[in-house]
């Protein structure tokens, strides 16, 4: 390796091609390493467990087909992912699209709106829907002085409180890889549909809508897959009443101490996830070819 | 297909406290080649960008025929344009860029293949319809984006600077294409570019901008024997300038004093200058390099020493310091024989009366 170093000194000239299989091995080694250890074994063991504790049995699997209640949990689980996507593109995108064509001031200040949520903890940011949604919270209280409700309505702790929480939590997902696709298009593109005779909505639905597609494909992908293993706020604003897989598993794992069940439980939302995310890419094949500029 | 007039009415924009374009008026016949040509920042952008309708002027309006479209949104204003990076959609093929405008206009799907078919033999690209812009060369895109501007049959035509990323030569041919394509669809053109040896070939008139100022409109041969200001005058051209002072101001001369490097006497005055000039008064005199002469008897009024020769194939050109410390430029045609004066020399030269301009400088 030394005297190929040497050479390339010499040679003036190095490209990335030029590190031998080796090199480049070594440089991701440490990378590898840790996710071998902290993600690939863990998971690998969880999976194995699932099947061969104590000896091979597909028991657990059977034990989520024949109770209804599992079952109805991943329906829960996929219905709530999918709905928390819908709301975040339709949501996200217009908030894209406004980022996209500010400039200065404006935009950083919109950026920011979209930004700090994303540093903020989504802990912080579950606990805020709590305060919001609770019965003597900001919305009851409104309502109740408004002279619209009687009682506190009961908006904790239902399939709608984790909806509207996890939208708010995973919109930057969504937001930002359609900005980062809307920021490329040159705006000439849509002055251009103008001239040929396109109106404002036409230009966006011919030519901007298109071409941020793969950015939309991106964040909508994103959003999807997080919201499916999303614990943090399905736990605290959902309740047991709204139980999502990751709550479910959680509850095996911590409470029951049931690994080997927790383990089939992952297995069947990991090959759901798979599943969903290849229909997905099939049902778009966006890759036509094309290069935006 | 058949170009219109278009009136630009006393137009003006600003962008904050900057005029980007302020009173400008221009009357563009059915059928001209108009060119703006100035440089960076001038405002050829923005007025254009005012006539495509993207941008709302402050002030003023624009005709086009006998219709004010100053209010007009910019799909509903038929006028083709060619963008400076071409703007071909990148999602969509050559046919498909090229029938764009007219599956917006609800053209029947026949009548559509066919005029996409038309439009793409005109600028020479059959055989390329299933391709993506990516594919395609630029002088290909260009012409894909000439095509798309063209198909809807507009009467007007804007272009922003279209061959601006193009090679030297490529450019030289589209230049001769674009023009050919002008006069056979007798189509309005109004041509951006800061180029004026494009302004020069191509246009029938070219208006000078300069800070948002038209400067002088006028046909090229005008604005090259003819220059209106001292910035025309250095824009269109090689020019050599020289500044002095009006001394003798006669009915029928004038002296101007150029310091140490001589005095110049016209026989009569420029009419160029509109206000008329003032005994004392600063100009700046303007001379083309080809309309000075050599002269070998040093006994003239200007004289100086020649720093240097450039062979250029069909002329020579001499760089020759005065007196007073200016380079002038002379160019003579390339003769065959015969000693040519050198390096070194002390040399004099003739400025016929008439090559000379002379403008009055601002007050400094
Ligand atoms: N959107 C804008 N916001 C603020 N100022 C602008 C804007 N567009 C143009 N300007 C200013 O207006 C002036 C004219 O600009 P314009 O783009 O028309 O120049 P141009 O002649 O096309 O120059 P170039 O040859 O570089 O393309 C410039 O000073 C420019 O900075
Ligand atoms: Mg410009």
């Amino acid at each position: 390796m030394w005297t190929a170093l040497q050479r390339r000194f010499r040679d003036g000239s190095s490209s990335p091609r030029e590190y031998g299989t080796a090199m480049s091995l070594g440089l991701v080694a440490p990378l590898l390493l840790l996710l071998l250890i902290a993600f690939v074994y863990p998971v690998g063991r969880l999976l194995w467990n699932s099947i061969f504790a104590p000896d091979a049995t597909l028991v657990h699997y059977g034990r989520i087909i024949e109770e209804p209640l599992y079952l109805l949990v991943l329906w829960r689980t996929l219905e709530i992912a999918f709905v928390v996507t819908v709301l975040a593109f339709l949501l996200g995108y217009p908030v894209a699209y406004a980022m996209a064509r500010m400039s200065g001031r404006r935009a950083m200040l919109v950026a920011a709106c979209v930004l700090v949520p994303l540093w903020t903890s989504a802990l912080v940011r579950s606990y805020a829907w709590i305060v919001i949604l609770q019965r003597n919270g900001i919305v009851n209280d409104l309502l109740e002085e408004a002279g619209l409700i009687e009682t506190p309505l009961r908006l904790l702790y239902t399939k709608g409180a984790v909806i509207l929480a996890m939208t708010h939590v995973l919109l930057p997902f969504m937001i930002l890889p359609i900005y980062s696709i809307l920021r490329n298009i040159p705006d000439e593109l849509a002055k251009a549909a103008r001239n040929l005779g396109a109106s404002a909505p036409q230009a966006f639905l011919r030519i901007t809508l298109p071409l941020s597609l793969p950015g939309a494909a991106a964040g909508t992908l994103m959003t999807f897959i997080l919201a499916l293993g999303f614990y943090i706020t399905p736990a605290l604003v959902g309740g047991p009443r709204t139980l999502m897989m990751s709550t479910l598993m959680a509850q095996q794992t911590t409470e029951l101490l049931d690994w080997p069940f927790a383990g089939a439980l992952s297995a069947v939302l990991l090959a759901s996830t798979l599943l969903l995310v290849v229909l997905y890419r099939r049902a778009l094949s966006f890759n036509k070819g094309f290069k935006i500029g | 297909m058949h170009g219109a007039s278009v009136s630009l009415r006393e137009l003006g924009k600003s962008y904050g406290p900057v005029p980007a374009v302020e009173r400008l008026a221009i009357d563009i016949r059915p059928g001209e080649f108009l060119s703006l040509l100035g440089p960076s920042g001038s405002g050829k952008t923005t007025l254009l960008m005012m006539v495509a309708g993207f941008e709302r002027p402050d002030t003023g309006a624009i005709w086009i025929g006998d219709r004010n479209i100053t209010q007009v949104a910019p799909n509903r204003r038929d006028i083709g344009m060619v963008f400076q990076r071409y703007a071909l959609f990148p999602h969509m093929t050559v046919a498909e860029n090229v029938a764009f405008p007219l599956r917006m206009r609800g053209f029947p799907k026949t009548r559509i293949s066919q005029s996409v078919a038309e439009a793409l033999s005109l600028v020479q690209l059959e055989g390329l319809e299933k391709r993506l812009p990516a594919q395609l060369s630029g002088g290909q895109q260009q012409r894909v984006a000439v095509a798309r501007a063209l198909v809807f049959e507009p009467a007007v035509l804007l272009m922003d600077e279209p061959l601006g990323a193009l090679d030297k030569k490529l450019r030289e041919q589209m230049q001769i294409e674009i023009k050919r394509l002008q006069q056979s669809l007798g189509i309005t053109v109004i041509y951006v570019t800061h180029d004026q040896e494009e302004a020069l070939t191509m246009s029938d008139r070219i208006a000078v901008l300069r800070d948002g100022y038209l400067e002088q409109v006028g046909s090229p041969a005008d604005l090259y024997d003819a220059p209106a200001t001292a910035f025309v005058a250095d824009f269109i051209g090689k020019m050599n300038f020289l500044d002095g002072i009006c001394r003798k101001l006669g009915a029928d001369c004038l002296e101007v004093d150029l310091g140490r490097s001589g005095t110049i006497i016209l026989p009569q005055q420029p009419v160029a200058s509109a206000p008329p000039l003032q005994q004392g008064q600063r100009v700046r005199l303007a001379v083309r390099p080809e309309r000075m002469k050599l002269d070998r008897h040093d006994d003239r009024k200007i004289s100086g020493v020649i720093e240097a020769v450039i062979f250029a194939g069909a002329s020579h050109t001499f760089l020759i310091r005065l007196a007073g410390g200016e380079i002038i430029h002379v160019q003579t045609q390339a003769t065959h024989g015969g000693s040519l004066p050198q390096e070194g020399d002390r040399i004099g030269f003739v400025i016929p009366d008439d090559a000379v301009h002379v403008f009055p400088q601002a007050e400094c």
